[in-house]
């Protein structure tokens, strides 16, 4: 079977030590995090976990019932991309030399539909949202510049 | 039993802890005191309806509580404090994990301020425990000690059983709180599926009725649900043969005209070679080890699989079933029951009596007819003058294999074992706990020369207990299973498999406890007679062949089909 990309995501309660438990199993079954995101979710006293790893389907599988059986965990969820509505959001610091290159990166801004968040005299910091495709595709393109600190949280998602 | 505490009333944390105790039905606790939790050991002394049993070591304590846990059906107890005390505790944890048996586990913490500063005797209880624990908690508010107590007593008992810790700091132990105990939650409401689906049984139904060479392979699930008598009547009313897991021994009575051995590694004949041909397989309770399957590639080619388990997660980790349903074993037998055709499959049995003649003339034979003693012949006879009645807890490695092939258990629940994690000295204080728990069980603990070096230091605890418990100790000089390996896939080098052992006899008399030294068979049987007669713990060591190998066997890696009964079949294959 070829390994996927799956989203799993996990309703549990906030308390201390659920989320290590939770990334424990991952770990157990040999999976690697390609991203996690974890938050408050519209239930009180329910965090909402979005995790996505690659790997076989019913390796997958097997893993949310286990994941299903943590007893903080209310319920676990592995869906398919077509079901979600799913974005990231990335940071990015770039130093900036002259007007010039400042005019480029804001080109580049613009077209992504990114915004500047901060500005000073020798820098620029950046926010983009979208699928992880877009900031893919928006860090190659900011590559040519001086990019001083890049951060991206992972995908997080929404049943449609 | 009498409570002390009133609703509301404002005590120490150590109370209750007692107290909940109580409120749970716990009469046995298994422990250790120390620096952490002697505030708990304080307030024990104001309830003397909870005995303690000072081990000598908390693994001890551990073991004992799943012994306790397997022979009543209710959760054991033990108490460790912090640091080492806990970390002992952790082979007894992942030992009661992989086998699905309740135990709670109550260690003391150092202080909540001290909590992460490497303080004396300070260990990250929690992170340690958390792989090998059904659930674990860390106390720190007095006033969480009861809720907490209360929602882990029902973890450990509720679904597939399973240990559960709770670390508790000292100052939550001597703090004061208003004793509240919570009314009962259905904590895994939304977790538990007992019942099969009327579409589910329908499908079962559907796969039994129609089937040719079915084959029931009942497990450790079955064994927790209750009884075996279900199983036994859809077997009786379709003519099924049934086999029975490592785990799930004992059971059904093992002299049954449908039952059919044990699969697996070590298994018997028929039990292994039936999976090849049946045409559906209703595996109840069990998880498709890799020690019942074998490669699994190989494993019952043309079966229909039915499998039923209460753990969902067990449904197609291992072998995909064609029919997984999630359930507890009995609860879906029952609704099963009723809906099954009378058959006969009296060409498909027959096939079962040429397998039980093989494994006669080729296994048993031989080794029960043998001159020099073996292990299976003290088992047999351990079996025939304990008229197939007595608890069996054995240890692990050949002297649990042949506990397991040569005692025909005819009592339910009567054998006990580390069967997941193999847990070399287990059964001492597992057979200990099992005599706490259930004085009337006339207890044999069978175990090698290895494992009973592992936890010796529970003889103390037995003299000082008064147990009668009987250890049949099966002595090889050799660490026998390893050595077997050695023999057939290693060519022979014995590589630090030698013992040189103590004289298990002194040995005995130091912790003064009776034994009896036994080299043939005659004098074997004398000495089980007299181990039986006398009123205590009564060691006997039977010197067995040293070299003696457990068939059949099915290579480690191997499909069941390669399964060899002897030496000469293993070199002709």
């Amino acid at each position: 079977m070829t390994n996927k990309l799956n989203n799993i995501i996990i309703w549990a309660e906030n308390k201390p030590g659920v989320l290590y438990r939770i990334l424990w199993l991952f770990r157990r079954k040999q999976f690697n995090i390609e991203s996690a995101t974890a938050g408050h979710s519209e239930i009180p006293g329910i965090s909402r976990i979005t995790i996505t790893v690659l790997g076989n389907e019913n390796l997958v599988k097997n893993m949310c019932k286990q994941l299903a059986k943590l007893i903080e965990v209310v319920k676990v969820e592995d869906v398919v991309d077509d079901l979600l509505v799913s974005r990231e959001l990335a940071l990015m610091k770039v130093a900036v030399k002259d007007k010039e290159e400042k005019n480029d990166i804001l080109r580049i801004i613009e077209h992504f539909r990114g915004r500047v968040i901060n500005m000073a005299k020798n820098s620029l910091i950046i926010e983009i949202t979208g699928t992880e495709v877009k900031i893919d595709a928006f860090y190659e393109n900011m590559k040519e510049f001086n990019i001083m600190e890049f951060v991206r949280t992972g995908r997080t998602s929404l049943f449609k | 039993m009498k409570t002390k505490l009133k609703e509301g009333q404002k005590v120490q944390g150590a109370d209750i802890i007692c107290e909940c105790l109580i409120r749970q039905g716990i009469k046995c606790i298994f422990g250790y005191p120390g620096g952490a939790n002697i505030p708990i050991y304080d307030a024990l002394y104001k309830y003397p309806q909870l005995k303690h049993v000072l081990v000598r070591h908390e693994q001890g304590a551990a073991h004992a509580a799943e012994g306790y846990a397997w022979a009543t059906g209710r959760p054991g107890v033990c108490f460790a404090t912090s640091g080492p005390g806990a970390t002992n505790l952790v082979t007894g944890l992942a030992d009661a994990m992989l086998d699905s048996i309740p135990i709670v586990c109550i260690t003391g913490q150092v202080p909540s301020p001290l909590l992460g500063s490497d303080a004396f005797q300070e260990a990250d209880v929690l992170g340690i425990t958390l792989p090998i624990t059904k659930h674990n908690y860390l106390v720190t508010y007095t006033e969480d000690i009861a809720p907490v107590m209360h929602k882990a007593f029902y973890l450990a008992v509720t679904g597939r059983p399973g240990p559960v810790l709770i670390d508790i700091t000292k100052d939550a132990q001597v703090n004061y709180a208003d004793f509240h105990y919570p009314k009962f939650t259905d904590y895994l409401k939304n977790k538990l599926k007992i019942k099969a689906t009327p579409e589910e049984v329908t499908q079962i139904v559907n796969a039994l009725n129609s089937a040719q060479k079915p084959l029931i392979i009942a497990g450790h699930g079955l064994l927790l649900s209750g009884d075996g008598t279900t199983l036994l009547k859809v077997a009786e009313k379709q003519d099924i043969p049934i086999t029975l897991t490592h785990l799930g021994l004992s059971t059904i009575p093992h002299k049954h005209r449908l039952f059919m051995g044990m699969p697996g590694m070590h298994g018997h004949v028929p039990a292994n070679r039936a999976p090849l041909e049946a045409d559906v397989i209703l595996a109840v309770g069990m998880r498709f080890h890799d020690r019942v399957t074998g490669k699994v590639s190989a494993y019952a080619p043309q079966a229909k699989i039915i499998h039923i388990d209460i753990d969902p997660s067990e449904i197609g980790k291992n072998v995909m079933p064609d029919i997984g349903v999630v359930g507890d074993a009995k609860a879906v037998l029952n609704q099963v029951l009723p809906k099954l055709k009378p058959k006969q499959h009296s060409s498909w049995l027959a096939q079962f009596e040429v397998w039980k003649k093989e494994e006669k003339e080729k296994v048993f034979m031989p080794e029960l007819g043998s001159h020099k003693l073996k292990s299976a012949q003290v088992v047999a006879e351990l079996a025939e003058q304990t008229d197939y009645q007595a608890t069996i807890v054995a240890d692990v490695g050949q002297n649990q294999m042949y506990a397991a092939r040569y005692y025909p258990y005819q009592k339910y629940n009567t054998h006990f074992t580390s069967g997941g994690l193999g847990t070399m000295g287990f059964a001492l204080p597992a057979g200990m706990g099992a005599k706490l728990g259930d004085p009337d069980r006339e207890v044999w603990i069978v175990i090698g020369d290895g494992g009973i070096q592992m936890t010796i230091q529970e003889l103390a605890t037995i003299v000082q207990e008064r147990l009668d418990v009987k250890i049949a100790l099966l002595n090889n000089n050799f660490l026998g299973m390893v050595r077997q390996w050695q023999e057939l896939f290693y060519k022979g080098n014995y590589a630090e498999t030698r013992l040189k052992n103590p004289d298990f006899q002194l040995l005995a008399a130091g912790f003064g406890i009776k034994s009896a030294k036994v080299k043939d068979l005659s004098s074997a049987r004398k000495a089980i007679a007299a181990a039986r007669k006398y009123k205590g713990p009564y060691l006997i060591e039977f010197i067995v062949e040293a070299e003696e190998n457990v068939f059949p066997m099915i290579p480690a890696g191997a499909g069941i089909d390669e399964m060899v009964v002897s030496i000469e079949d293993l070199k002709t294959k």
